[in-house]
C-alpha cells in the first residue's frame, strides 16, 4: 500500500511550466523542486509551515485572491501564477511593512550577502521608509546579552518565528518564544532569563534558520561576509553521527569563522549540535603543536623532521628486532581518517612486523564488533539514520542520544512527532527517558538479566516471530532452553524495577511495526560487554525485528571515525574489512599487495598494551591521536605503566597527558587541515576536506606515518590521500566500489562491493551476512566491583552534551566552556539528603583507586544509590578513579559500574 | 553568578498552592495551559515567575510556552498586582461619552497610570476595550463590580468602598 502511494503523482502548471508533484507536496515544495523560486521568510524545510510572512503568496486559477503557497497542497490540474505585477506589488508592500521594524544595517551585518530580507528587498525594490522608516531606540540587553556562543539584535528581527520554532519543532528544547503581542511582540527565553539558564542546548539552530542577522555567531561577528569566505564540506569531526557540514573560511586569515550546514545534508538535514556549531575553536588554539620536539633530560626541546622521525623511526626498529613483534605496539586514531588508520595498521604489519595494533573502539564499542559480528556476520550499525524517523516502536538502552549523538538524537523527535513509541532502559532520567511510554531505570550492571526475563516473557506469551526464527537462525533451542533458569519476578528483584514494566517493554518491543535497539556504552562497558550486545541481538532476532527498513540492532558509534577505524583493520585480529589475520589466503593477499611477509602473532588490544607496557613485555609504543592517559580506567596505573616504555612516541595537535610521557612528539593535522575520508556510525564513507594550512610545521596525519615508516626502514609515500583510499579499496571488498569522486557530495554507505553499486542502506535483508543468524546462550553476570559498606555507591562514567571525551577538542571553545568547563557528581536527592549535600556542594568521590573532589548537582537525575560523572576534564580525570577491570571478550573496561563512596568537602579557597 | 535580570520576581515564593492547584487539574497537559495560568492566577494574584518555572517541570509543559501565554494575554500578570483591579472601558460609547475624563480622575485619586499598581497593593489600573455594557457609558469595573454613568467628581466615592 506505501508503495502504491508513493507512485500516486499530482500533474499540475506552475508559470506555464507542467510539474509532477507528489500528494500532500505544498504549492512552494513543488516550485522549489523545479526550480521555481518563490519568495519566502518564515519557510524552512525543516518546519511546519505557518504562513505567516505573506510573501510567498501566488495566484492559483479559479481561486479568489492570493494564496500562500507554503500552506496550501498540490491539487490535479491546478494552474499557479507566481511572479505577476499583482503579485510583486504584494510582496513589495510586505517587504516595506517589515522594513519598517527593521534596522538597516547592511554594511556592517554579517549576514549582508547572504541574507533573504535583502535578496528580496533588492529584488522587488523595497523602499525602508514607505511607512515613516525605523526609528530604532537604544539596544536593551537580551536573553543572548553575554552569552560566548549566541547573540540577538531584536532590531534587526523581522518576528518570523523560524527561531522559535525550530527550538520547538526540531530540537525540542523550547527555550524561545514570542512575548508580548501585536507590535511589541519580541523573540525571549522564559522570564528573559540568560540563555544559558534556559533549556537552550546551543545547538544554534536559530541561527542556521534566521533570515536575517538577528540571531547571529557571537564569535564569528565582523570576521567576514560571505563575499570574503569559502565554504568547504566535510564532516564534522566529533561524534560518530558524521554530520555533514562546511567550513566557512576566511582565506585572508587563514581562519575558519564559522560552521554551516547545507540544506538537506545527509545524515543531519542541515542541523548541527553544539559541538558541531560552536566546536571548532580547537583548529585555532595557541595550544596547538607547532613543531617536532625531542625530550632530553626530562625536558621537550624543538627539532627539526629529521632529527624527530630519525630518533622515533631508530629506536622502534631497534625495539622491534631485539625483543620482537611483541615489544612494540602502534595505536591508531579514530578521530583520524580512514587513509590514516590504513596506513597505520599497514606501517603496524609490515614496518613495525607485528599485529599489535589498536584504536579506542576497545575503549568504547569493540563488544559491539566482536559482539555483532558473531551473530550476524557484521559488526555494526544495521540501519541508516535517515530511518529512523520511521520507526514505531524505539527501544533505546543504556544510550543518551540527544547528548550523546544529538542529531540521531533529533532523528528519534521525528519519529516521536510521527506518533513513534519509545521504551528507554537507563540508569538515568535522560531526556529520552523522561519522554519514553515506559522508562526502565534498571541498577547498573544487570542488562542481561534484564533483557532475558524480557525474552523469557516474549516466549511465555508466544509474542516471537517464529516464522523469522526458524528460516534465519540457529541454536534456537538451546538459547531457549537457557531462558528457563530466568523469570521476570527475579529480574525484577535483580534490576530493582516493577515487573509489570519489564512485561509491558517486552510486549510493546514485541508488537512494534518496526521496532528498533539502539545502544551505546551503558551497554559495551561492562565486564559482560559483548554478551550484552549478544544479548541485545537474540532479542532482535527473536523478534523478527531485524533486516527490514527502520529495524534492527542499532549501536551508536562514539568517535568520529571510529567505525572506519575499525573498517580499516587498525584492530590485531583484522585487516581492512574484517578480513581475519588467521585466514592464510588473506594474509596471502595483503602480502602480496604490500610486498612482505605478514606477522602472524596475536598481537593485542591497548588496555593489553598498557599492561604488557607495566610488565615490561612492551618496550616501545606509538601512539597516534589517542591520549590513554585520561581515557583508560585507573588512572595512576595507567602512567605507572606507561612510565614503564623504553621508548613512547606521539603523533598529536596538543601536549595531551600521554604525549606529556614521551621521547618524541611529532605535530600533527587536525581535521580541517587534511583530504580523507570519514566513516559514520551507518557505515556512511564520507570526504573530509582540507579547508586550511596546520600550523607551523605540522604535517597531515597520512604524511607523517608514512614518514615513519620509511625512518623505520620500510618506505612508503603517496601523493594524496585518495591515493591511499584507492589501495584500501582495491584490497577492502565491502569499499570496493567507492572512490573520492562517487563520495564527493553524498557518502556512501558500506557493502557498497562494486563501482555501479549503490551502497547499502540497511544490512541482513533476507539473509544474515554469516548465513544464519547465531542465538547466543547468555547468562547474568554480576559486575566485577559491587558496592560494599565502604563503598555503598555505584559510580557510571558518560558524555554529556556540551562535551566530547578528554575535552581537548571541546574545551578549547569560549562557548563550550561557557557552559560546562569544571566536572561534577550527579547524585540522587535522598542520598544528598542523607548526607547533608546541597546542590553545588563541593564533595569528594573516592574509589578504591582514588579520589576527585567535585560539585554536587543533586536531583531525580540518578537512582539512589547511584552517582554518575562525565570524564571530559583534564584536571578532575574520572578516569583516575575508575575500574580497570575489562570485558572477558575485548578488553573494554568497565566504565559503567565501580564501588565509590562519597562525601561533603571542606570548601576549596575560590581561584582567582 | 550574576545577578539574574528577574532580581526580586524570581524571589522564592511557596509552591505549596501552586501544587494544590495541579493536584485539583490533574493530569495536566499542554491543553490545560490556559485554565492552569488562570487558576496559579487566582490563587496567588499574580504569576510568580518561580511558580511558572516549577509548573514547567512538573508538568513538562515548556517554560517558554507558559511565559509566552503569560504575556500575550492581558489579563495574566507576571508581577504582584493589587488586591483589587480597576479596569477603565474606553469602548467607543464610553469614549463618546468623556472616558478620557474619568480616566484621568481615576488616575489622579489612585495617584498611578494603567498597567501600575499602588505601592500599598491596593489597586491595580486597566483600561479594557469593552465591556459590553454600553447602555451603562463611561463605565468603569471595580472586580466585578459595574459602575454605569461615571460622573469624574464621584470615582473616590467608588475606590473608597474597597480595601
Amino acid at each position: 500500500m506505501a508503495v502504491a502511494s508513493a507512485l500516486e503523482t499530482v500533474n499540475l502548471v506552475i508559470d506555464g511550466r507542467e510539474i509532477v508533484a507528489r500528494p500532500g507536496d505544498t504549492v512552494l515544495g513543488a516550485a522549489l523542486s523545479a526550480d521555481i523560486d518563490i519568495p519566502r521568510l518564515c519557510h524552512d524545510p525543516r518546519l511546519k509551515p505557518v504562513g505567516a510572512c505573506r510573501l510567498c503568496v501566488v495566484e492559483v486559477e479559479g481561486k479568489h485572491g492570493v494564496l500562500t503557497s507554503c500552506t496550501t497542497e498540490v491539487a490535479e490540474g491546478m494552474v499557479v501564477e507566481t511572479e505577476t505585477d499583482g503579485l510583486a506589488a504584494k510582496r513589495k508592500t510586505v517587504l516595506e511593512l517589515i522594513l519598517d521594524g527593521h534596522r538597516v544595517t547592511c554594511p556592517t551585518c554579517d549576514k549582508n550577502g547572504d541574507c533573504a530580507l535583502q535578496d528580496y528587498s533588492y529584488r522587488y525594490q523595497a523602499d525602508q521608509f514607505a511607512f515613516g522608516g525605523y526609528q530604532p531606540g537604544p539596544i536593551e540587553p537580551n536573553f543572548a546579552t553575554g552569552n560566548k556562543a549566541i547573540a540577538f539584535d531584536p532590531q534587526l528581527c523581522i518576528t518570523c518565528g523560524r527561531c522559535v520554532r525550530i527550538c520547538d519543532e526540531v530540537v525540542m528544547a523550547s527555550a524561545l518564544t514570542f512575548k508580548m503581542r501585536a507590535s511589541s511582540v519580541e523573540v525571549a527565553t522564559p522570564f528573559d532569563m540568560p540563555l544559558n539558564e534556559t533549556s537552550c542546548v546551543l545547538c544554534g539552530l536559530c541561527i542556521s534558520t534566521c533570515p536575517t542577522g538577528a540571531i547571529y555567531d557571537r564569535a564569528a561577528l565582523g570576521q567576514g561576509q560571505v563575499k570574503d569566505l569559502e565554504k568547504v564540506r566535510t564532516v564534522c569531526p566529533y561524534c560518530g553521527v558524521g554530520c555533514t557540514m562546511e567550513l566557512n573560511v576566511n582565506r585572508q586569515t587563514n581562519r575558519i569563522v564559522r560552521v554551516t550546514a547545507p540544506e538537506g545534508s545527509v545524515p543531519n538535514d542541515g542541523n548541527l549540535c553544539v559541538k558541531g556549531q560552536f566546536g571548532f575553536q580547537f583548529v585555532h588554539s595557541a595550544e596547538r603543536l607547532t613543531t617536532p620536539l625531542i625530550k632530553e633530560n626530562g625536558e621537550f626541546q624543538e627539532a627539526t623532521w629529521e632529527e624527530a622521525l630519525e630518533l622515533a623511526g631508530r629506536r622502534l626498529s631497534e625495539l622491534r628486532d631485539e625483543h620482537g613483534p611483541d615489544s612494540i605496539a602502534f595505536l591508531s586514531s579514530c578521530r583520524c581518517t580512514n587513509e590514516e588508520n590504513y596506513l597505520m595498521q599497514k606501517v603496524a604489519r609490515t614496518a613495525g612486523a607485528t599485529n599489535n595494533v589498536d584504536q579506542c573502539a576497545t575503549t568504547c564499542h569493540a563488544p559491539t564488533v566482536a559482539g555483532l559480528a558473531a551473530t550476524f556476520g557484521s559488526g555494526a550499525m544495521t540501519n541508516g539514520i535517515d530511518e529512523i524517523k520511521d520507526v514505531d516502536t524505539l527501544f533505546i538502552i543504556g544510550s543518551n542520544p540527544t547528548e550523546a549523538h544529538p542529531i540521531i538524537g533529533l532523528e528519534m523527535k521525528k519519529a516521536l512527532t510521527k506518533g513513534a513509541k519509545m521504551v528507554v532502559c537507563d540508569p538515568r532520567k535522560t531526556w529520552v527517558a523522561k519522554h519514553a511510554d515506559i522508562h526502565i531505570q534498571h541498577k547498573p550492571g544487570t542488562d542481561n538479566m534484564l533483557i532475558n526475563a524480557m525474552m523469557r516473557h516474549i516466549l511465555e506469551q508466544g509474542l516471537q516471530d517464529q516464522e523469522f526464527v526458524d528460516s534465519r537462525c540457529e541454536n534456537f533451542d538451546a538459547f531457549r532452553g537457557n531462558l528457563d533458569g530466568f523469570s521476570v519476578e527475579q529480574a525484577a528483584e535483580v534490576c530493582d524495577v516493577p515487573a509489570g514494566l519489564i512485561r509491558r517493554a517486552a510486549e510493546m518491543y514485541a508488537a512494534g511495526d518496526p521496532s528498533s535497539i539502539f545502544y551505546t556504552l551503558g551497554i559495551t562497558e561492562h565486564t559482560s560487554g559483548t554478551e550484552n550486545v549478544q544479548n541485545l541481538a537474540n532479542l532482535a532476532m527473536l523478534c523478527g525485528q531485524i533486516g527490514k527498513r527502520s529495524s534492527g540492532v542499532n549501536p551508536l558509534r562514539g568517535q568520529n571515525n571510529v567505525q572506519g577505524g575499525c573498517d580499516m583493520g587498525a584492530m590485531h585480529g583484522d585487516f581492512p574489512g574484517y578480513q581475519k589475520v588467521t585466514d592464510e589466503a588473506v594474509r596471502f593477499k595483503f602480502a602480496e599487495a604490500w610486498g612482505v611477509d605478514i606477522p602472524t602473532n596475536q598481537g593485542g588490544r591497548v588496555t593489553d598494551f598498557i599492561e604488557q607496557a607495566g610488565d615490561g613485555i612492551l618496550r616501545g609504543f606509538y601512539v597516534f591521536g589517542e591520549d590513554p592517559v585520561l581515557s583508560e580506567p585507573n588512572q595512576a596505573k595507567v602512567i605507572r605503566s606507561l612510565e614503564n616504555l623504553e621508548f613512547l612516541v606521539c603523533q598529536e595537535i596538543f601536549m595531551s597527558e600521554t604525549a606529556k610521557l614521551a621521547d618524541v612528539i611529532l605535530p600533527a593535522s587536525s581535521f580541517a587541515e587534511k583530504d580523507g575520508t570519514f566513516t559514520n556510525t551507518e557505515r556512511r564513507v564520507q570526504r573530509v576536506r582540507k579547508a586550511i594550512d596546520p600550523p607551523g610545521q605540522a604535517k597531515p596525519d597520512w604524511e607523517i606515518i608514512c614518514l615513519m615508516s620509511t625512518a623505520m626502514g620500510f618506505p612508503l609515500s603517496y601523493d594524496n590521500a585518495g591515493e591511499v583510499f584507492d589501495e584500501m579499496a582495491s584490497l577492502t571488498p565491502s569499499y570496493g566500489g567507492m572512490s573520492f569522486d562517487r563520495i564527493d557530495q553524498v557518502g556512501l554507505q558500506w557493502p557498497c562491493p562494486t563501482p555501479d553499486h549503490p551502497g547499502t542502506g540497511f544490512l541482513h535483508e533476507g539473509q544474515f551476512t554469516r548465513g544464519r543468524g547465531l542465538f547466543h546462550e547468555i547468562n547474568f553476570r554480576e559486575a566485577d566491583e559491587l558496592p560494599d559498606d565502604e563503598y555503598p555507591f555505584i559510580l557510571s562514567t558518560g558524555r554529556t552534551l556540551y562535551n566530547y571525551n578528554i575535552g581537548n577538542m571541546s574545551q578549547k571553545s569560549d562557548a563550550i566552556r561557557q557552559k560546562q568547563s569544571r566536572n561534577f557528581v550527579e547524585m540522587h536527592t535522598s542520598d544528598a539528603e542523607r548526607l547533608g549535600v546541597a546542590n553545588d556542594d563541593l564533595v569528594t568521590v573516592t574509589t578504591r583507586r582514588g579520589e576527585l573532589t567535585v560539585k554536587a548537582v543533586v536531583g531525580e537525575r540518578t537512582r539512589p544509590g547511584a552517582l554518575w560523572m562525565p570524564f571530559h576534564f583534564v584536571d578532575q580525570p574520572t578516569n583516575r578513579i575508575t575500574n580497570d577491570a575489562f570485558d572477558n571478550i575485548t578488553r573494554t573496561a568497565e566504565y559503567k559500574v565501580c564501588a565509590a563512596k562519597i562525601a561533603k568537602s571542606a570548601p576549596i579557597p575560590a581561584s582567582t | 553568578m550574576d545577578a539574574h535580570p528577574m532580581g526580586d520576581a524570581m524571589a522564592a515564593v511557596d509552591l505549596g498552592p501552586a501544587h494544590a492547584v495541579l493536584e485539583r487539574m490533574a493530569p495536566v497537559d499542554h491543553g490545560h495551559a490556559i485554565p492552569l495560568l488562570q487558576n496559579i492566577q487566582d490563587t496567588y494574584g499574580y504569576l510568580p515567575p518561580s511558580v511558572l518555572l516549577e509548573l514547567s517541570d512538573e508538568t513538562g509543559i515548556p517554560a517558554a510556552h507558559l511565559f509566552g501565554l503569560a504575556t500575550f494575554y492581558a489579563q495574566f500578570h507576571l508581577e504582584e498586582h493589587g488586591r483589587h483591579t480597576v479596569r477603565v472601558c474606553r469602548g467607543t460609547a464610553c469614549h463618546v461619552r468623556g472616558r478620557q475624563v474619568i480616566q484621568e480622575a481615576i488616575d489622579e485619586e489612585l495617584g498611578i497610570e494603567p498597567g501600575e499598581t499602588t505601592e500599598d497593593r491596593r489597586f491595580s489600573l486597566e483600561t479594557v476595550a469593552c465591556v459590553g455594557t454600553c447602555f451603562l457609558a463611561p463605565v468603569v469595573m471595580v472586580d466585578n463590580d459595574y459602575f454605569g454613568k461615571v460622573d469624574p467628581k464621584k470615582v473616590g466615592d467608588i475606590v473608597a468602598g474597597y480595601e
